[in-house]
Order: structure tokens, then sequence, then C-alpha cells
């Protein structure tokens, strides 16, 4: 693991935002290395420049100066059209209001980055439904979204980002809008995929708590790293939502 | 290989879209389902018109001529009493040209005509009795007037249909009298129905007598005077010819020196169709032009529902470029969708068309039909209007920066 090229590096990264004759710089130049399968929480107020982190991450935004290599690819100066195909193959997402598409079933929705890759049909439909029925939803394939719970729609939002196999998993704030039962189980679904398939996960959140299941914590402030620690032991999901009190789903946050 | 599969995806992606908000569907393509069914409804009004019209045309005799007189225009030499045409001008007509079966007089006057108190307004006509084979019109009832009648101004007078119909309801007035003026006229025979004219005024409220008849009792003339002559060819093929020979005959006849105007105008039953047809052509172009400022509306109310939805479904778009669809595959989409929309307003558009044309044509009585063109250029028309009024708002689609499409600032 050490010898293979780290899958994300950031070499003095700045992302300015220029608005109306007011310039703010969202990052001031953060040096970043993350290597292959390991899960990373970022953590920091909101402003402190950890979402334009993930963004450029992502590809969905570029810097404004410094270099960008993710799997090997100088993915900064990219264009448009190659920037779309570099999300397809090497990232999935998730996100905090879950982004599926309304009135789409679960099978569809997940179905979706393999059209945009030219999957047949048949094909498709053969990897959607094993990514649902790797996050536990193989019941509910034709549910549309809001026919799903929360934590239902976030798994279908896991399987999307899962079915093309992708080295990188981008969440951010994936439990945000869950409670805290559903956010472990969440949590415990990120981490068996961490270690059991060695997909890199890199998460958002600003909740300590969430952050403490990761294995590295990089902490951010005002547009810089202010702290990068291993962490040691981190909070097992499964343990955690174990020694959650039962039947108790709306009081469940102490 | 991969474009294609991609196409096809993005027409699956667009039905799905379509079929997902039907009453906003129908709503967009309501302008272009009326411009489609006005266009087809159009080209068929116009055209059944023109064909009844030929059909009209045609019944006046193929191979008829007639001979109108023009005074003369600019050149002072000339004075206007000298451009009548003259019942001499029919005789020479008939007796020096080789292709003129038969050339008539023809005076015209409107009246009130009298029959026991039934009162009816026709057109008299004065002309000699060869004027219905010139105009291939048959006595239905009765029969025509001889020569000798015409020589001595004899009262008589064969009716058209709607005349007889007027005056005599379903008895037979053949036998009978009717009053013009003062005069009265025994009726030879009723005329065949022609119905009306290719401008419109009917044919068959009408009353002919001798020229001589008219000329003595009901419009005065000097001898010999017509209002215009009418004339046949031999055959169809040989009108042409007929034409040439009268305009030299007449020219000769009337002393119109070399490079001078003709003081008359010859028109052959081509000629008529042809001006009928340019008439039409250029009401075709007016209901065509209508039509299609219709579809142009229609064309912006799908551009103005795209924009909305585009705006609306910004979250979506900045879903699927997450996940990894490019540019031009979110313009393919929207573009796709745009063209399913204005397709399907075609089709809706066309068949309503369809019921249209077969109800006025049963209300009209105009021979109206579907004509595969104007099939081929609605369709052709209604998706041409997908592309370039969904071009705009696709464009604007798929030139979204994904992070602000998903919200995330």
């Amino acid at each position: 693991m050490k010898d293979a090229p780290p899958i994300i590096e950031f070499v003095e990264i700045h992302k300015d935002y220029v608005t109306e004759a007011v310039v703010v710089r969202a990052l001031r130049g953060v040096n970043l290395t993350i290597q292959r399968g390991e899960f990373v929480a970022i953590i920091g107020q909101s402003g402190s420049g950890k979402s334009t982190m993930m963004n450029i991450i992502g590809c969905l935004d570029r810097p404004t100066r410094g270099k960008y290599i993710l799997d090997g690819i100088d993915v900064g100066s990219r264009s448009n059209d190659a920037r779309a195909i570099v999300r397809n193959h090497l990232i999935g997402f998730v996100f905090q209001g879950f982004n599926l598409l309304p009135r789409t079933t679960a099978l569809e929705n997940v179905e979706l980055p393999l059209v945009y890759r030219g999957v047949s049909a048949a094909e498709r439909r053969k990897r959607a439904l094993a990514s649902l029925n790797a996050v536990g939803l193989g019941a509910r394939l034709h549910h549309t979204p809001n026919q799903l719970s929360g934590g239902q729609q976030q798994r279908v939002a896991i399987a999307r980002a899962l079915v093309t196999q992708p080295p990188l998993l981008l969440a951010d704030e994936p439990t945000g809008n869950l409670d805290t039962r559903t956010s472990y189980e969440v949590l415990d679904l990120l981490q068996r995929l961490n270690r059991e398939q060695g997909i890199t996960i890199v998460l958002v959140t600003h909740e300590r708590d969430i952050a403490d299941c990761a294995g590295r914590v990089i902490e951010m402030r005002d547009g810089s790293v202010r702290r990068d620690i291993i962490n040691e032991r981190p909070t097992d999901a499964a343990r955690a939502l174990a020694e959650l009190p039962v039947q108790d789903e709306h009081g469940a946050a102490s | 290989m991969n474009g294609l599969f991609r196409v096809f995806s993005a027409i699956a992606i667009a039905m799905r879209a379509v079929l997902r908000n039907k009453l906003r569907a129908a709503l967009t393509i309501l302008g272009i389902t009326i411009g489609i069914a006005a266009v087809v409804t159009m080209t068929a009004l116009g055209d059944g018109a023109r064909a009844k019209i030929n059909g009209q045309i045609t019944n006046m005799g193929s191979n008829a001529l007639i001979v109108f007189p023009q005074s003369a225009r600019a050149s002072g030499a000339r004075t206007t009493g000298g451009s009548k045409l003259s019942e001499s001008d029919c005789q020479a007509l008939e007796r020096e040209s080789t292709s003129i079966k038969a050339a008539v007089p023809f005076l015209r006057a409107s009246a009130q005509v009298v029959y026991e108190g039934q009162n009816a307004k026709a057109e008299v006509i004065g002309s000699r009795i060869a004027y219905l084979q010139v105009r291939n019109w048959k006595l239905q009832t009765g029969e025509p007037w001889t020569v000798s009648a015409e020589n001595v101004s004899e009262k008589i007078a064969v009716i058209g249909a709607g005349t007889a119909k007027d005056l005599f309801g379903a008895a037979d007035p053949v036998g009978r009298w009717i009053r013009i003026g003062r005069h009265p006229y025994r009726v030879l025979g009723v005329l065949e129905e022609k119905g009306p004219s290719p401008f419109g005024r009917s044919q068959d409220d009408v009353v002919i007598m001798p020229i001589t008849t008219m000329r003595s009792h009901v419009r005065f003339t000097r001898p010999g005077e017509t209002d215009a002559i009418m004339m046949s060819a031999t055959s169809p093929e040989t009108t042409d010819r007929a034409k040439k020979q009268a305009e030299e005959i007449l020219r000769q006849r009337h002393h119109i020196r070399e490079g001078d105007e003709d003081d008359f105008l010859i028109r052959t039953q081509a000629e008529f169709q042809q001006m009928q047809d340019s008439i039409y052509g250029v009401l075709s172009l007016l209901l065509v032009g209508i039509a299609a400022v219709s579809l142009v509306v229609g064309g912006i109310g799908v551009m103005n529902i795209m924009l909305v939805s585009v705006t609306e479904r910004t979250r979506e778009i900045g879903i699927r470029m997450a996940i990894g669809a490019r540019e031009m595959d979110i313009l393919v989409q929207f573009l796709v969708e745009s063209l399913v929309l204005a397709t399907l307003g075609g089709i809706v558009g066309t068949t309503l068309g369809y019921g249209a044309i077969v109800g006025l044509g049963a209300a009209l009585d105009l021979p109206m039909k579907l004509a595969p063109q104007a099939l081929g250029v609605a369709l052709g028309t209604s998706t041409a209007i997908g592309l370039v009024f969904g071009f705009f708002p696709a464009r604007r689609a798929a030139r979204m920066d994904p992070v602000q499409a998903l919200g995330r600032e």
C-alpha cells in the first residue's frame, strides 16, 4: 500500500471566489495526500473550506491555483468532458440531500451512472441489482424516493455511487439529514465498504462523533488544514449501533 | 456505436420525462398541435376549393374562348367607339378560321322576370342559338329556338334551372309566358343546372333569348353591336391555334396596324384556369403564412416550457453531471425531450386536422383530402420546431456549472 501512488494529491491548492469586488479565499494553499484504502474525515465549521475542498476533490470545481492529481491524472487542467468521464469512472458521490432523481425508481437511479458509461440495459440491470442487494435494499427496487425513508434513500445513493465500482467514494455530510440510529447504520455500511472492498472514503462532516468513525481526521479552518491526525481507534459504527437504546427513535440523539 | 446507444438512451429518458408530467406536456404541445392542425386543414381547404373551381371551369366548355373589347390605352389616335366588337366579326371568325367551330355574339343585362305575380332577378343574355353549344349547355326540357326565329326577333326564351324554379316551382314552364319589362316572352325550354360560376355567381338564374329580340326590347344597342364574342374551337387541342387565327382576323377587320395594340382581348379556358390557379396560389400562401405564424407561436411555447423545465430540474442536471453526464449528454437529453414534445404535437395536430378535413369537406361539399406532402411538411415542420426552439434551453442546461446546479456553494 505504501508503494502504490496516492489516490489524491493536493499541491498548493488555492481557490478564490470573486463576488462583486470581494475576493473570498476559500482555500489558501492546501497540501494533502490521501492513500488508497484510507477512510478520511474532513471536519470543520461552515466556511472553513471543507465543501470547496470536496468540490475540487470531486472534480466538480477547478482550483484557482495549484495542482490536483487524482489517481495519477492531473485533473485540474482537464476539459469539462474529460472531468465528467473522470467523475464517472473514479468517483462515487453520496450527498447530504441524497440527490436521487425524483419520480424515478431506486433501480433506475442506481442504473444511471452506467447509462453515461454506455453499458447495455441488461448489464446495467444486473449490476444495479447487485449494488442494491449489497446495501440491503434488494426488496425495494421499484420504489421511488418519496416512497423510501431517509436512511433507505441514502442507501440507494450509496448503491448508485458503488455501481461503477469506483476506487473513491466521496460522502458530503451523508448523515446530515438522518437520525442517530440511521446515521450509524450508514456509517457501518461505509466502514464495511472500506474494510472489505478497500474503497477509499472521504467523508465531510461538521460533527465530531461522525468524524471519529474515520481512521484519519483532517480539520479545516479558514481555508487551511489546521490538524491532520491519525485516529488510532476509530469508533466502530456497528458497536455504537448496538449500544443505542432500542425503540427510541426520536430521542436517540443522547 | 456508443454514440447511437447514447441517443437511444436519451430518447428513453426524454419519453420518461414527458410521461411523468402529462398535463404539462399536453399544454406545451397545444400551440404546435393547433398550428399543425391549421396547416393541414388550410392546405386541404385551398386544394379542395381549387379542385372544385377547376371542375366548374371545365364545365364551361374546355375548348371555349372569349373575346372582350379593350379600349385603347395611351394611344390618342383611336376612338373608343371604334373598338366595339360586332356580329359581323362573329361571322368573319366562323368563316375565315379553320379552327373555330362557332362564334356567337353576347349581350348582357340584369332584369326582373315576372310570371303571374312571381318575381325573380335574372341575368338576361342575348345571343344566337349556337351559344348553348359553345357553352356546352343542354336543355333538360323543351327545345331551342330556330334560326328563322332569330331573324324575326320573336319573343321567345330559354331559361335557367334557377329561374325556372323561382318562377314556376315544380310546374313545367315550357309554353308559358314570362314578362320582362312590358314585354311577354314564351318559354321554349329549361336549361340543365350548371351551379355557380368560377366567380361565385349562380349561372342558373338566367334568361337566354335571341340577340335580335334582346336588342329590340330589353337592351337597345346599335345594330350588330355585342359585349363580347364567345367562341368554341374545333377541339381542345386547336384552342391555341383558334386564338391566333382570331387575333389575325380581328386585327385585320379592325384595321390595327403592325405594332399597335389590339382593341380586344382573347381569353382561352386554359388562361382562365391559370388565373384561378394564381389567385388560389396567393390565397394558399396567405393561409400557410397564417398557419406558419401559429407554428412559431407554438414553438415559442415549447421553448418557454423547456426553459422552465430546465430551471426546475437544475438539481437533476447537477446530479447527472456529478455521476458522469457530459455536456453533450445533457444537451441531447433536453433536445430530444423538446423533439419528442414537438413531434407529439405534430401527430396530434395532424389527427385533429384530418378530423377537420373530413368534417369541413362534408359541410362545405368540397373535395378535401389529406395530401401526403402536407402530412410530410406538417411532421417535418414540427420536428424542426422542436430542434430549433429546443436548442437554446438545452444548451443552457448543458452549460450549467455542476457545483451551482447541485446547490453546493
